[in-house]
């Protein structure tokens, strides 16, 4: 009974992912086809690598986005962990509910419906105040701050919650101001969580095209918006090119970076455990 | 500022707390801890809390042509100029009431083929050896990494009429006229299901890692049927992970816009597309926001009770 449950189990997880890779199997493999039409096999070919690189319009679309999403993350990891450190260590206070509610909804906020009300705020500002003049990389990076604030402040509130105050609460019993406790205490303990908490807020903003559609004005189009005009008019073999290019970055961004926590975790553990050996 | 010892923050506050919570802590605001509080939380109040006023205040508006295309809320003597024509014509073009009913039934089919999927995956991540758990988390993060809207073109390619399952079943000789299943509801279920799963699987992943092993054990030492153990057990315990997993597609999902766009027909109305070319294609700004609000009023309950889970998960 046990090994039929088991065996199961693990088919049920092949299917899955078979099912989650087989798509980007896919892509890659035809990103290779010499032929136009991506998904009839006719030669071995590299061709559609060359014609994404002489392709201005893509080129200059990914400059923005990845200009884009560095400024959106470094300002989403400045205010999500504020976000963050305030649900989960300053205790109950005055409108903390009302926090909690901003800080899980844009979660799940569909997307068509943050895009069009942050485009109508900007719009209202610029009649009211004359800020910002226009659309463009401005609104489009306030827009992706504001989605990415909310899962960094869910990643470190979770790493904080993980981790009772004791050492922060020890070292402001030895008289440490709060902010040194912040920078000496808590900082390190949460840089795993900042590191991942810039990495989603990266990867987020590169990724969307509805909300930067909304919010963006004449010249900037990002790189999903540029993809998504090509691929509506059908499947495109420059854009397997492109695709597999992403995946393999992040593959290796993402085995990095798993590596580096893995290891860090490790050796707090072993560290962990040579303290309690030494006091013992 | 930060000089200040948190702990002992001044009660002098401005505006004192209500006597009804006695344990809220006054004068949070005026603190170091307020001030640093405030920073994200006013980003949030003018960002994402604010728009959605406006949103509902153009949603009254009429469409002119001119720049910003409504009419203001205000007339020129200072009388509000409202209406409900936008609502009411929601209503009236069944356009609409059939769009915001199929996106929930797509949402919800799509929600429980992730589930169908999911279930059975993180079930069987919790139950693998401690070794090789982290690196099936992380194949299951893996895609969700890589870009969303590439990973739905993935799709076109493969269910098109001369794509990768048409073409492979025709040189099988299994049949020899192509199905139909781009621009259909199958290729949207497709879709969801594919994009989300993710959502799903980790919530599910979570609870069922922090289940005690013991307990089935106990159950099954006892005389329960591995079956029996699962329904009694296993699955009553995994209810937060279900639930959490299935807003987190169910949500978004029904109003998703590039999924139908790339991959639905036609007729697959889903009313983020509606409100999509209502706003770029109609250029009918208030229409859109009435859509958005509708939408949104469709949403309240399960959103509410999302950010319930999301509360006791801190809490605990």
């Amino acid at each position: 009974m046990r090994g039929r449950r088991n065996w199961f189990l693990f088919s049920a997880l092949c299917f899955g992912f078979a099912f989650l890779y087989g798509p980007i199997l896919s892509l890659i493999v035809y990103s290779f086809n010499e032929s136009r039409l991506v998904t009839v096999w006719s030669g071995f070919s590299t061709r559609w690598y060359g014609e994404l690189f002489r392709d201005p319009q893509i080129i200059n679309a990914a400059l923005l986005s990845l200009r884009i999403a560095a400024v959106n993350a470094t300002f989403a990891v400045a205010l999500g962990t504020l976000a963050g450190l305030a649900i989960a260590r300053f205790g109950r206070f005055r409108g903390r509910l009302l926090l909690t509610g901003m800080i899980a909804a844009p979660l799940v906020m569909p997307e068509v419906i943050t895009g069009l009300s942050l485009l109508l705020l900007f719009v209202t500002l610029e009649g009211l105040v004359g800020w910002p003049s226009g659309r463009g990389v401005t609104t489009i990076t306030i827009a992706h701050i504001t989605f990415s604030m909310a899962y960094v402040a869910v990643i470190v509130q979770s790493r904080l919650s993980s981790l009772d105050g004791s050492l922060e609460e020890a070292a402001q019993d030895l008289g440490a101001r709060p902010w040194k406790v912040f920078l000496v205490i808590t900082l390190p303990i949460i840089a795993p969580a900042l590191i991942a908490g810039w990495l989603l807020a990266f990867t987020l903003s590169l990724d969307d095209l509805v909300i930067a559609s909304f919010v963006s004005g004449p010249g900037a189009s990002t790189l999903p918006m540029v993809i998504f005009s090509k691929v509506r008019l059908g499947v495109s073999p420059d854009v397997n090119a492109l695709a597999t290019i992403i995946v393999g970055l992040v593959t290796v961004a993402v085995v990095i970076s798993g590596w580096l926590m893995i290891r860090s975790d490790r050796r707090r553990e072993r560290d962990v455990q040579a303290a309690l050996a030494d006091r013992g | 500022m930060s000089a200040e010892p948190p702990i002992a923050a001044p009660t002098s506050a401005a505006a004192p707390a209500p006597a009804a919570e006695p344990r809220l802590r006054r004068g949070f605001w005026l603190s170091g801890r307020g001030a640093v509080t405030a920073v994200p939380y006013f980003w949030l109040f003018l960002f994402f809390l604010v728009p959605f006023a406006i949103v509902l205040k153009i949603s009254l508006a009429q469409p002119i042509i001119a720049q910003p295309p409504f009419t203001p809320l205000f007339g020129l003597d200072g009388s509000l100029q409202a209406s409900l024509d936008n609502y009411r014509f929601l209503w009236e073009d069944s356009l609409y009431l059939v769009a915001y009913l199929n996106s929930m039934k797509l949402a919800a089919i799509s929600t429980l083929l992730c589930l169908a999927i999911g279930y059975p995956m993180a079930y069987g991540m919790a139950k693998a050896p401690p070794s090789i758990r982290n690196i099936l988390l992380l194949l299951v993060i893996l895609p969700f990494w890589t870009s969303f809207l590439l990973r739905v073109y993935a799709w076109m390619g493969i269910l098109r009429n001369n794509g990768l399952i048409n073409n492979t079943l025709i040189w099988l000789g299994v049949i020899d006229q192509p199905i139909q299943m781009m621009n259909t509801d199958f290729a949207i279920y497709i879709g969801i299901t594919y994009s989300y799963l993710p959502f799903m699987i980790l919530p599910l992943y979570a609870a069922l890692e922090r289940l005690d092993p013991d307990l089935v054990e106990a159950a099954q030492d006892l005389g329960c049927k591995p079956w029996k153990a699962f329904a009694t057990i296993t699955l009553p315990l995994s209810i937060p992970g279900i639930v959490a997993g299935s807003l987190l597609v169910f949500i978004p999902a029904v109003g998703e816009f590039v999924i139908p766009s790339l991959l639905g027909g036609p007729d697959s109305l889903m009313i983020g597309r509606v409100l999509w070319d209502e706003f770029f294609g109609n250029r009918d700004w208030p229409v859109a926001s009435a859509v958005a609000i509708a939408l949104l009023l469709f949403l309240v309950v399960p959103i509410m009770l999302f950010q319930r889970m999301q509360l006791r998960r801190q809490g605990s």
